[in-house]
């Protein structure tokens, strides 16, 4: 077996696979804590739907792209060409961090039943995005590519250099943002009311931990596809609050198991040829199980 | 009773907070009007009222947070809405969440460190002292959510300790405690406000009002209905109404 992996990891696309994988879980664990302490779980959730719509946004961008290419009008090509050299990132990020400004604003209106409105933002990317990829498509393929999107099956093998360096940027950026804001985010997450009245602009922390969640949530679209990153930000955090009393501790701990168990899903997943994303999560739903049952027995101990 | 009844004798106490009739309310409904009451360094200020009558807002505008729609609030005395310790009613978040005693604690240093992104050795020391000040050091590896209600409300004391050395605002803070955490909490306060501290606390609790408080302020529905010294509103009618009707039990 581990001739069969040390085989594996000749091939330099598994190599940027794993480093990937393992940065975006490290990423997506960091903010996972303050979402769910924050209620704000739901974000995680609606901006991953957003992101599929993006997705299929930036598809249809792509084929309607590679038509004005080989047509005679000189501007379209031109501008053919600079969209070209950016990747759909550009395309997803901005509507991405979008829809987190819009969630989190209607989520917390409770007079226009936020929960509703979010529940309708998502739902409404979700069917927008396949239709989109089902009307312009020009892939033979439509079930296959939707899928892929929706549950990440392959993407994360077909990563080129400039997409890896692009993900460790983000991830570096990502890492040291929460960094630098970690005791204000603290202090926003515990006590929203303490921190505004000593100065602290909450609104634009709330908003911070926005746009860095959106940021996680494209970055993680490659490893586990749109509809599964809630898990790898949400069951991390779960878990590590079972069983640790400290705020540090949580969030190290969380960053730990997301870490392990994206290392193990992905060589898993090499091994015995299952999705990527699924086997990752069902990684990260047998850690939440151990650690609920460690902390049940602690607290009859 | 109390021994704060000296605030009568030495006026000259420089005044901290001083609201001259002030309206407070939302896009352009009045909440609560009228509002004409100052706080002196070392004063005990009860506000009371029935709920829904405008003390929440009252905090907001006292914090700094709320413009108000006529009238002002100075801040003197180098106090400035910011370095206000402010202990606000416990939130649902708070109730299961996974945080130390001294991670909390040094919370409250947040509005020294500005742009700075970690707490330096001077904070760490001053939560360390308010720690001690209030009896939880033992408590500060503990974990938050496993502590009883009043050791909880005592690691929010602390943290508004850390963000103020002048003034703390209190809302409700006996909510939810039982009788003997109720009073305890009651005479750590008393402590500080004797150690120097300007308390001001939002209660609906008349006969702790009278026991503690050196001046109240007594808002009903959308105006001011007494401000003054303690001595005055028990004579007055309007505290001797409320204090039948709320008090019950003898206050001695």
């Amino acid at each position: 077996m581990i001739d069969t992996l040390a085989g594996y990891f000749e091939f330099s696309i598994i190599r940027y696979a794993l480093i990937v994988g393992l940065l975006i879980a490290l990423c997506s664990s960091l903010l996972g804590v303050t979402l769910v302490l924050k209620r704000f779980s739901f974000i995680g959730d609606g901006l991953s739907h957003v992101a599929f719509g993006a997705m299929s946004i930036a598809t249809v961008l792509e084929v309607t792209l590679k038509a004005a290419k080989y047509s005679d009008n000189k501007l379209a090509r031109a501008i053919v060409d600079v969209i070209d050299r950016s990747s759909s990132m550009a395309v997803i990020l901005p509507i991405t961090i979008l829809a987190a400004v819009l969630l989190l604003k209607t989520g917390q209106n409770t007079r226009i039943k936020g929960d509703a409105a979010v529940a309708m933002i998502s739902v409404g990317a979700l069917a927008v995005g396949y239709m989109l990829i089902n009307l312009f498509s020009a892939s033979a393929n439509v079930t296959g590519d939707v899928c892929s999107t929706l549950f990440g099956s392959t993407l994360i093998l077909t990563l080129t250099k400039e997409e890896v360096w692009l993900c460790v940027i983000m991830a570096a950026i990502v890492i040291a943002t929460f960094l630098v804001f970690y005791n204000k985010i603290f202090a926003v997450t515990f006590d929203e009311n303490f921190a505004r009245a000593t100065g602290v602009q909450s609104g634009a922390y709330n908003l911070l931990i926005a746009v860095i969640t959106a940021f996680i949530i494209v970055l993680a679209m490659n490893l586990v596809g749109s509809l599964l990153i809630s898990a790898l930000i949400i069951f991390p955090a779960l878990s590590a609050m079972r069983v640790f009393k400290s705020f540090r501790s949580v969030i190290i701990c969380s960053a730990v198991i997301s870490v392990i168990c994206a290392g193990a899903g992905m060589i898993a997943s090499i091994l015995f040829s299952t999705p990527v994303g699924s086997t990752i999560v069902i990684a990260d739903i047998a850690v939440f199980a151990v650690f609920s049952l460690i902390s049940s027995v602690l607290r009859r101990a | 009773m109390s021994k704060k009844q000296v605030s009568s004798g030495e006026k000259q106490k420089p005044k901290q907070i001083e609201c001259k009739n002030a309206a407070l309310g939302y896009e352009g409904s009045a909440v609560v009007e009228g509002l004409d009451f100052s706080v002196r360094s070392g004063d005990y200020l009860c506000i009371l009222g029935e709920n829904g009558s405008g003390k929440s807002t009252l905090i907001k505008a006292l914090l700094g947070l709320q413009s108000l729609m006529s009238g002002t609030i100075e801040w003197t005395g180098g106090l400035t809405p910011k370095e206000i310790g402010y202990l606000p009613q416990q939130t649902l978040v708070q109730r299961d969440f996974p945080a130390s005693v001294r991670e909390i604690v040094i919370s409250g240093c947040l509005s020294k460190t500005g742009l700075r992104p970690f707490y330096n050795k001077a904070e760490k020391k001053l939560a360390a002292d308010n720690m001690e000040r209030l009896g939880i050091t033992e408590l500060s590896g503990r974990c938050y959510r496993e502590l009883s209600g009043g050791q909880q409300q005592r690691v929010l004391l602390a943290r508004a300790l850390c963000a103020t050395g002048k003034l703390l605002l209190l809302d409700e803070p006996v909510t939810g405690l039982d009788p003997k955490a109720q009073m305890d909490l009651y005479e750590l306060i008393a402590g500080l406000n004797r150690q120097g501290i300007t308390v001001i606390m939002v209660s609906h609790d008349v006969n702790a009002a009278v026991r503690y408080a050196s001046h109240i302020l007594h808002i009903g529905s959308r105006r001011q209905l007494f401000f003054g010294e303690k001595n005055a509103y028990m004579d007055s009618r309007i505290g001797r109404t409320f204090l039948a009707e709320e008090g019950g039990e003898d206050v001695g």
